[in-house]
């Protein structure tokens, strides 16, 4: 059954190891997943304590519906106190590690403490052992990952691992597992590093029990043919999710030049047809690939075609690389972005972060902020394709003064740099925003200020809002499971119902998220894909849990307020630009430049901003400051927390 | 009679890696996710992006077969398929070693021998599988889209042949 897979506390310090069961009450308040380590985290950490400090507790889990048959069952949720903003730090990859975790008998794993020297552990069947990892140290994503399989003789084993981006505490250094499957954004990786926990290999051949084996095949099969049949998705299963580049960037949503445009031109070479066309040639007519069991298959196999890591095999590129190696840094190249691409799979380091950081000090090099002197005599103009691939470099290994302070992340960076240097970062609580330019769309503005981990899309962007949906389809999708009667507007320049959408997705993303399924298999991208009323169905046929549409949104607004309160504790304020529900100010100042008729010239209008936060934080049950009122705790039954129970 | 001449089929570059089909097969057959139980299994090479998916070929001179010591294992001809009965099986193994694609599993759970029975002419992992990386035809049909798919590449270079000569003349 997956209901009996086990939570396993591990202490890095004592070499300490205990393994529980985790109690039905707790499923049915957080799920598992990231729901279940929103809780953990809130309980098993401090106010206050040093994110790369043994006092950090690292917390690696599967979702509730790991490996069963909901289709897309193989996301993997890690969190522990950010490094990089200080707030939530949770990052959420696919590929095939938490089926293997499952089937040895596990979908939590709580790290504490520090290992004296590079340990990794090995997880199978029900046991946990904790190994030297000296013969890993210092080896890449992949590297690590044949050498453990090698080390322990079965070629099935799948690891999560850091690369040297996270052995050197870049605050930014990514969870990995596969060839490409990243744990991104606010430095999971480097919270592993700071423990020297190189890598967690997992292999198990214990059965889960599914509760209704007929009616859960036959019920994924009607999932399945769903989700193909979305438009969207076949499209996605074609080129990847660079499919999303050319709408957007033709209306004038990509930020360019760090924020000095929202369109990038002559960008022919790196357009999503350019990139399946490479992937033709170098891999074959099939070049898609998929985590586990997913139909979506929206990962391009490719080779580099040129440039110094010419005939090198690698996945992807992602939208975000798109946006983080071409447009923030004004550079059209396919080698550039492919040969980047490749990097930070190998070194472990998140695309958009570090993207976004080179772009920002392009910016500040040309205003003469930054000088030769800080980059070491590098021409950090941009469009220099050269300049981009040695600064990751060295930001991956912490060389050369700005590659060291880089690597510290936006916030510490902006300080060691001075001026006016915090101005032009383009950031919410910490973290680099994506290369999506918010200012024509109030929504997706919303969902990057309010989202719990800082600027990022993957919260609760409402991205179907860019559809121009007709209301009545609006209504039936946001209407359910709980009843919504308030305005909805088809027009993405709009304020208006905008907060009761960034709600209901945030809650849905939480959902998903704590289920373990992908987002692409959501009310994501497609509006016609599956979502609450299906996963009633699904938990129930494959665990045998009984939970209502209504439920699983209950469970999701309850996990959503326990990562708000673990924000609260850190000292999230409403407007403060640092740590904050607040965007960079350029967002309110700088109207766009290029793009649609319906696009150009606008900018986020203050008083309209503050209004949907008003209106979002009352959906909440916040105060106006966006602190829980005592009622909302206790409807949500968190008005004792942190309260110990796992 | 229609059911009798059906095969998998296998189109490795089609295959995704996705495992599904390992799921489905040991939910379907044994009510469990275990891609240890499953009748088929995604042979990877993760570094190249290649992906081989590997299971019974339903051997007509099974080797399986002929090894058994006490003739458990016999052909179906209805379905096309090779069957193990379990009353009659000792659990020596020597099927598991001689099979020349690794197709005969055996269990460690159970301490029994498994192998793919195409779900009794309804193939779970075809049913699922979206690529048809893993297909079930007739037997007559596979040599024909064989015949088909080289003929187009001989098709091709052919026209390209016409577009070189007129650009020479």
């Amino acid at each position: 059954m997956a209901l009996n897979r086990k939570i396993a506390y591990i202490d890095l310090s004592t070499g300490k190891i205990e393994i529980k069961p985790i109690p039905i009450e707790i499923r049915k308040k957080f799920l598992g997943g990231r729901g279940l380590d929103a809780y953990l985290l809130y309980n098993h950490t401090k106010k206050g304590i040093d994110p790369l400090g043994p006092e950090n507790v690292l917390i690696v889990s599967g979702g509730i519906l790991t490996a069963t048959l909901a289709s897309a069952t193989s996301r993997c949720h890690v969190m522990a106190k950010s490094p990089l903003g200080g707030m939530v730090g949770s990052c959420n990859m696919g590929g095939f590690f938490t089926p293997e975790l499952a089937w040895a008998g596990f979908h939590h794993l709580v790290i504490k403490g520090k290992a004296e020297k590079p340990v990794f552990l090995w997880i199978h069947n029900g046991k946990i052992e904790i190994r030297d990892a000296s013969f890993l140290w210092g080896k890449t994503v992949t590297e690590t990952q044949w050498a453990i399989r090698e080390a322990l003789g079965d070629e099935d084993i799948k690891s999560l691992v850091i690369g040297p981006a996270g052995e050197n505490l870049v605050r930014y250094a990514n969870v990995m597992t596969g060839i490409k499957n990243s744990g991104g954004r606010t430095g999971m990786g480097a919270v592993m590093g700071s423990k020297n926990l190189k890598a967690i290999a997992a292999r198990g051949t214990m059965d889960i029990k599914i509760a209704y084996p007929r009616e859960a095949l036959e019920y994924n099969k009607r999932f399945i043919d769903q989700i193909t049949s979305a438009k969207v998705n076949q499209t996605q299963g074609t080129l990847g999710t660079p499919f999303i580049w050319g709408a957007t960037n033709s209306w004038g949503g990509i930020r360019t030049r760090n924020f000095q445009y929202n369109q990038m031109l002559y960008c022919d070479e790196i357009e999503p047809e350019s990139i399946d066309e490479n992937a033709t040639k170098t891999i074959g007519p099939y070049h898609m690939a998929a985590c586990f069991g997913c139909q979506v298959h929206c990962r391009a196999k490719y080779r580099i075609p040129s440039g110094p890591y010419a005939g090198r095999y690698d996945e992807g590129p992602e939208y975000t690389s798109q946006g983080a190696f071409c447009s923030e840094p004004d550079i059209p190249s396919l080698e550039a972005l492919l040969t980047a691409n490749h990097l930070v799979d190998q070194w472990g380091v998140d695309n958009l972060e570090i993207g976004s950081l080179i772009s920002w000090a392009m910016e500040l090099y040309e205003l003469g902020i930054l000088t030769d002197k800080e980059t070491d005599g590098l021409d950090l103009r941009f469009g220099n394709a050269e300049a981009m691939l040695e600064m990751i470099r060295r930001i991956c290994f912490r060389e050369g003064w700005l590659g060291n302070v880089l690597a510290d992340g936006g916030l510490i960076a902006s300080e060691k740099i001075g001026k006016n240097s915090f101005d032009y970062l383009i950031q919410v609580k910490g973290v680099s925003n994506l290369h999506s330019d918010e200012r024509a769309t109030p929504a997706l503005a919303l969902n990057i200020a309010t989202a719990s981990r800082g600027s990022d899309h993957l919260r609760s962007r409402p991205a179907i809002d860019l559809y121009h949906l007709p209301v009545d389809v609006l209504r039936k999708i946001y209407s359910s499971p709980v009843p919504y009667d308030g305005p909805l507007s088809s027009e993405h320049t709009e304020y208006i119902g905008k907060p009761w959408q960034v709600f209901w997705h945030e809650n849905c993303y939480m959902a998903v998220d704590s289920l373990g399924i992908c987002k692409y298999h959501t009310t994501f991208l497609g509006a016609t894909l599956p979502n609450f009323e299906d996963w009633s169905r699904v938990l129930y046929y494959n665990t045998g849990l009984e939970l209502s549409p209504k439920d699983i949104w209950d469970i999701a607004e309850r996990c959503n307020m326990l990562e708000r309160l673990f924000n609260l504790r850190e000292g999230l304020t409403r407007n403060d630009p640092y740590r904050g529900d607040m965007l960079n100010h350029r967002y309110f100042d700088e109207p766009t430049r290029r793009g649609a008729p319906d696009v150009v010239g606008r900018v986020i209008d203050r008083e309209k901003f503050n209004k949907m936060i008003d209106e979002f934080y009352e959906y909440k049950g916040l105060d106006k400051n966006g602190v829980p009122k005592p009622e909302t705790l206790k409807r949500l039954g968190l008005d004792n927390e942190p309260s110990h129970l796992l | 009679m229609e059911q009798m001449g059906k095969v998998l089929v296998i189109t490795p570059e089609k295959c995704t890696g996705c495992r599904l089909c390992e799921l489905v097969c040991s939910v379907y057959h044994d009510g469990v996710s275990n891609a240890q139980r499953s009748r088929i299994k995604i042979v990877k090479w993760e570094s190249e992006g290649i992906y081989i998916p590997m299971t019974c070929q339903q051997c007509q001179d099974a080797p399986c077969m002929i090894v058994c010591p006490v003739k458990a294992i016999s052909r179906d001809e209805n379905l096309n398929r090779v069957m193990v009965n379990h009353d009659i099986c000792i659990g020596c193994r020597s099927c598991v070693a001689v099979c020349p694609f690794g197709a005969m599993g055996f269990n460690v759970i159970d301490r029994k021998n498994f192998k793919c029975d195409l779900c009794d002419g309804d193939p779970q992992c075809v049913r699922f599988c979206d690529m048809k990386a893993v297909d079930y035809v007739d037997a007559d049909k596979v040599a024909i889209l064989k015949k088909r798919a080289a003929a187009e590449k001989i098709t091709a270079a052919q026209r390209q042949a016409i577009v070189l000569e007129s650009e020479l003349r």
